[in-house]
């Protein structure tokens, strides 16, 4: 009678869900009553043979192969879903970047046409507009020897209505280059040369004239040199000054 | 097996459930005691399981939250339903047990190694009885994970394992006598020759 409030726990003592303290005493009293050592030593063995003979079903491999092919294309779904997130992700990132990066080469761009017109508006306001004044070319061109990090050709424009007024030093960005004033009419076009490297700026391929700060310009790179035109003429003796540099340097 | 740190998204349902599968079919197959349904059951509830692994919470126990749903799934089916319209009692409240004989039903049992008689004795157990026993000695399972489980208190698991228990010791003394009684003329006839 003793043991009846020991026996009535001894599942649970066998399972190992007593508090410690109890499962302590539970310990004791065991190692010194041989009626509750033998019943819980039947009750092991009861849910060893449990144990072993629960263990008794086992899914054939095709079976699992089944559920395991139908659990594993929804976590494949996720990933597509996941890398076509990432790859939008990305995508909007380049564009994002791109988009970035373009304005800053406008800005860039816009800046550099702001200061070749200020150039030009500065020269023409100056009281020395040139510092060779010279309309022959082959006087113009020795004078800019070993004042620029560069040489170039200057067009013959004996036989067109553009007339040589002569040349400057002209820095853009710290970096030196050639200033050339040529007359069309009772209009001042300016010429600037650069080195196309020094200027590290982003430009379009295209040579078109474009309208800046209500001046007309045309730009475009040849023989590694920068060209811009500059100046209050039209579109069309802008284009002509241009093509005419483009073919004496071709 | 316990969710910690990663989040469900982060963590493969295949690399957690997977591991699962064989004791989940072992038990599932105990439960309907046919193949066919036993294989139905499991492949639901992976696809249950898949489904709602979003609302997997963390630092719960998955093991429990797998065996709660194949439980769940199981209960709403036609075999479920039929098998369990006998609910226990669970807050029934039984005295202490008695002593037990010095030759009891387990001792023998274990002595001869009867497994397929244990089996049978447990497949004939009411389901309530049958899965606690099994989630209990064969999954290895805490009170806890029982409860979580099976969605019942810790009191109820521990009276209502006490019961399933008691219960298949008590189906098993019958198969204990005729073991017995065979074993004594097979005694008998030993000595007579």
């Amino acid at each position: 009678m003793v043991c009846e409030s020991w026996k009535a726990k001894l599942d649970t003592y066998l399972d190992g869900e007593l508090p410690s303290e109890e499962m302590r005493d539970f310990d004791t009293h065991v190692h010194n009553c041989s009626s509750c050592a033998a019943d819980a030593l039947t009750r092991v063995q009861m849910k060893r043979g449990i144990q072993a003979a629960g263990k008794r079903f086992a899914p054939t491999s095709e079976f699992r192969r089944r559920v395991q092919s139908t659990i594993a294309t929804k976590p494949h779904r996720r990933f597509r879903l996941t890398w076509m997130f990432a790859a939008a992700l990305s995508i909007l990132t380049v564009a994002s970047l791109l988009s970035t990066y373009l304005g800053v080469q406008r800005s860039r761009r816009e800046q550099v046409y702001s200061e070749i017109a200020d150039l030009h508006v500065a020269a023409l306001a100056s009281s020395s507009r040139v510092d060779v004044v010279s309309s022959d070319r082959h006087t113009v061109k020795p004078w800019f020897q070993g004042k620029i990090p560069f040489t170039f050709d200057l067009p013959e424009v004996q036989n067109s209505e553009f007339s040589l007024v002569g040349g400057r030093m002209t820095y853009l960005g710290q970096t030196p280059g050639a200033h050339l004033i040529y007359a069309v009419r009772k209009h001042q076009i300016s010429v600037f040369v650069f080195q196309e490297g020094a200027l590290r700026r982003g430009w379009d391929k295209s040579s078109a004239v474009t309208k800046e700060l209500s001046f007309n310009m045309a730009t475009w790179s040849q023989g590694g040199l920068r060209y811009f035109v500059i100046g209050d003429a039209s579109t069309a003796d802008i284009n002509n000054l241009a093509k005419l540099f483009k073919s004496t340097s071709s | 097996m316990w969710m910690s740190g990663l989040g469900p998204q982060s963590d493969s349902f295949e690399e957690l459930a997977m591991p699962l599968f064989d004791q989940l079919y072992n038990f599932a197959h105990w439960l309907t005691q046919n193949r066919e349904e036993a294989e139905d059951l499991v492949q639901e509830t992976y696809a249950k399981a898949l489904k709602g692994f979003s609302s997997f919470q963390l630092g719960t126990n998955f093991r429990a939250w797998m065996y709660r749903i194949l439980r769940n799934t199981f209960l709403t089916s036609r075999t479920g339903l039929k098998v369990t319209m006998t609910v226990p009692l669970d807050p029934e409240e039984d005295g202490p047990e008695l002593a037990v004989e010095f030759e009891t039903p387990e001792t023998i049992l274990f002595e001869r190694a009867n497994r397929e008689l244990l089996q049978s004795a447990i497949g004939e157990l009411p389901v309530y009885f049958r899965e606690i026993i099994l989630l209990c000695d064969v999954e290895e399972m805490s009170y806890q994970e029982i409860a979580e489980t099976l969605s019942i208190p810790i009191g109820t698991v521990m009276s209502r394992l006490s019961r399933a228990r008691k219960t298949l010791r008590d189906r098993l003394r019958p198969q204990f006598q005729a073991g017995s009684a065979t074993a004594t003329i097979a005694k008998g006839t030993n000595r007579g020759l």
